[in-house]
């Protein structure tokens, strides 16, 4: 299987604090993987490093064939990360919003509009601004932002929040079609119940660094490298 | 890089007609100041007059403050910066959109603050296409200081007090000189307003390109 993730003994610092302690991770392509652990196991900051947010200290990482340690930009707009920010902008609408975010990742606007289709969010909805969105409606701005972007890595951190039991079947929905079409979901998770349907992996971090893996791949996979 | 800077510009004008920021707080506070001057300085109605160039480029350089401020403080809301980063956007384009978005904003605020000039101090405008140029070279420059700055504090908690301390003394040129191509505009004499216009010019050539090269730096950085 081809590895979208590979990291080997991946350190990610906070300041002088090592966040990430040496993870060593494989995921491949299509894979939906789980991620838990306490509060302040670095979890977010996996899903930071995997963006390109968070540099690379030490260690080797490499995602979607970039190297990391070489360059952590090359990987970013291949990458969708939905964290506990919406990366929205409150006095624009919902529209111009999902249109500004899909533009810029070179999305055509019908996919911005199908995003919204997808996510419930057309109609009378598109044309009113963030600021007076409840929490939901604004996560799911956010998840249509993410849709219409088409990335090929899915970074998400506790998605499930803030949605109600519809959002919640439509983000599952939606984690499923973009599996199914060949994107890898990563996703850190405190509803392991919630999320045990959609990912038959689950890999536990504590202290930066990974202590369990509840389905590792059981070759050794291929890293893809960028041309 | 040029459609980037399109869509960035489009997004942040489109944000001011929404929430009208410049229209209900910049405008009026550009307005409140220049009233301040002119109660300040009207027992002399001389000084007012003779200072009615700087003291029009010191109130358009006060509500650029605050249109910076507010320019890139809706970037650092709510995580966008990074969702600037992971957008797949040039970092030049940002900035070149960024910059295009608050000298539109300033270029207005201009032209209201001219009208403010003309009826408040009685200034008499007789180089128009003096006083045309200065206002375009002059928010050029302004503007792309401003958004080089904005980014350099916008990652830092004391950001609304740090952007005057940066800009102040780096705008200070733009100041003298667009002053001294005002008093001429105003005068009507034909001394070095053209010069002072072209220097303007230049000062904004610069820091364009020294944006474009150390935007994305910042961005990644700041």
């Amino acid at each position: 299987m081809e590895s979208v993730v590979h990291l080997r003994a991946a350190v990610a610092l906070l300041g002088r604090f090592p966040a990430l302690a040496g993870v060593d991770l494989d995921v491949g392509r299509g894979e939906t993987v789980v991620l838990q652990g306490p509060n302040g196991a670095g979890k977010t900051t996996l899903l930071r490093l995997c963006a390109g947010l968070a540099p690379v200290a030490s260690g080797e990482a490499v995602v979607l064939g970039h190297d990391l340690v070489a360059d952590r930009k090359a990987v970013r707009r291949h990458v969708g990360l939905l964290g506990h920010q919406t990366h929205l902008y409150d006095e624009l609408t919902v529209a111009d919003n999902v249109t500004f975010w899909a533009r810029a990742a070179r999305a055509e606007a019908s996919d911005a509009q199908a995003a919204m289709a997808r996510l419930g969010l057309d109609g009378r909805l598109a044309d009113v601004a963030v600021a007076r969105l409840s929490a939901g409606q604004r996560r799911r701005t956010a998840l249509a932002v993410l849709v219409a972007r088409r990335p090929e890595l899915w970074l998400l951190d506790e998605p499930h929040a803030g949605l109600d039991q519809d959002g919640r079947d439509l983000l599952d929905g939606l984690i499923r079609d973009a599996t199914a079409a060949g994107a890898t979901v990563m996703m850190a998770s405190h509803e392991l119940d919630r999320v045990q349907g959609l990912a038959p992996r689950v890999v536990h971090i504590a202290g930066g660094a990974v202590t369990d893996d509840t389905a590792a791949p059981a070759a050794p996979t291929e890293v893809a490298h960028a041309p | 890089m040029l459609r980037d800077a399109a869509l960035v510009a489009g997004k942040d004008l489109r944000l001011e007609w929404r929430s009208r920021v410049a229209t209900n707080q910049v405008a009026p506070f550009a307005i409140l100041v220049l009233i301040l001057f002119a109660f300040a300085l009207d027992p002399d109605r001389g000084i007012l007059e003779r200072a009615t160039a700087g003291l029009y480029w010191v109130t358009v350089l006060f509500a650029a403050l605050l249109a910076l401020s507010r320019a890139f403080s809706i970037e650092a809301a709510d995580g966008n910066r990074d969702a600037l980063r992971l957008s797949g956007l040039d970092p030049a384009g940002i900035f070149l959109g960024k910059a295009a978005a608050v000298a539109v904003v300033l270029l207005a605020l201009e032209v209201l603050l001219l009208v403010g000039v003309i009826v408040l101090y009685n200034a008499d405008v007789h180089g128009i296409g003096l006083l045309a140029a200065t206002c375009v070279a002059a928010t050029a420059g302004l503007a792309a200081t401003g958004s080089l700055y904005g980014v350099l504090a916008a990652g830092l908690r004391v950001r609304e007090t740090l952007l005057p301390l940066l800009l102040l003394p780096v705008a200070a040129p733009v100041l003298i000189g667009a002053t001294r191509a005002f008093e001429d505009a105003f005068s009507g004499t034909t001394g070095e307003g053209w010069s002072w216009c072209v220097l303007l010019a230049i000062f904004a050539l610069i820091y364009t390109v020294f944006g474009v090269l150390a935007f994305g730096p910042l961005l990644e950085e700041s």
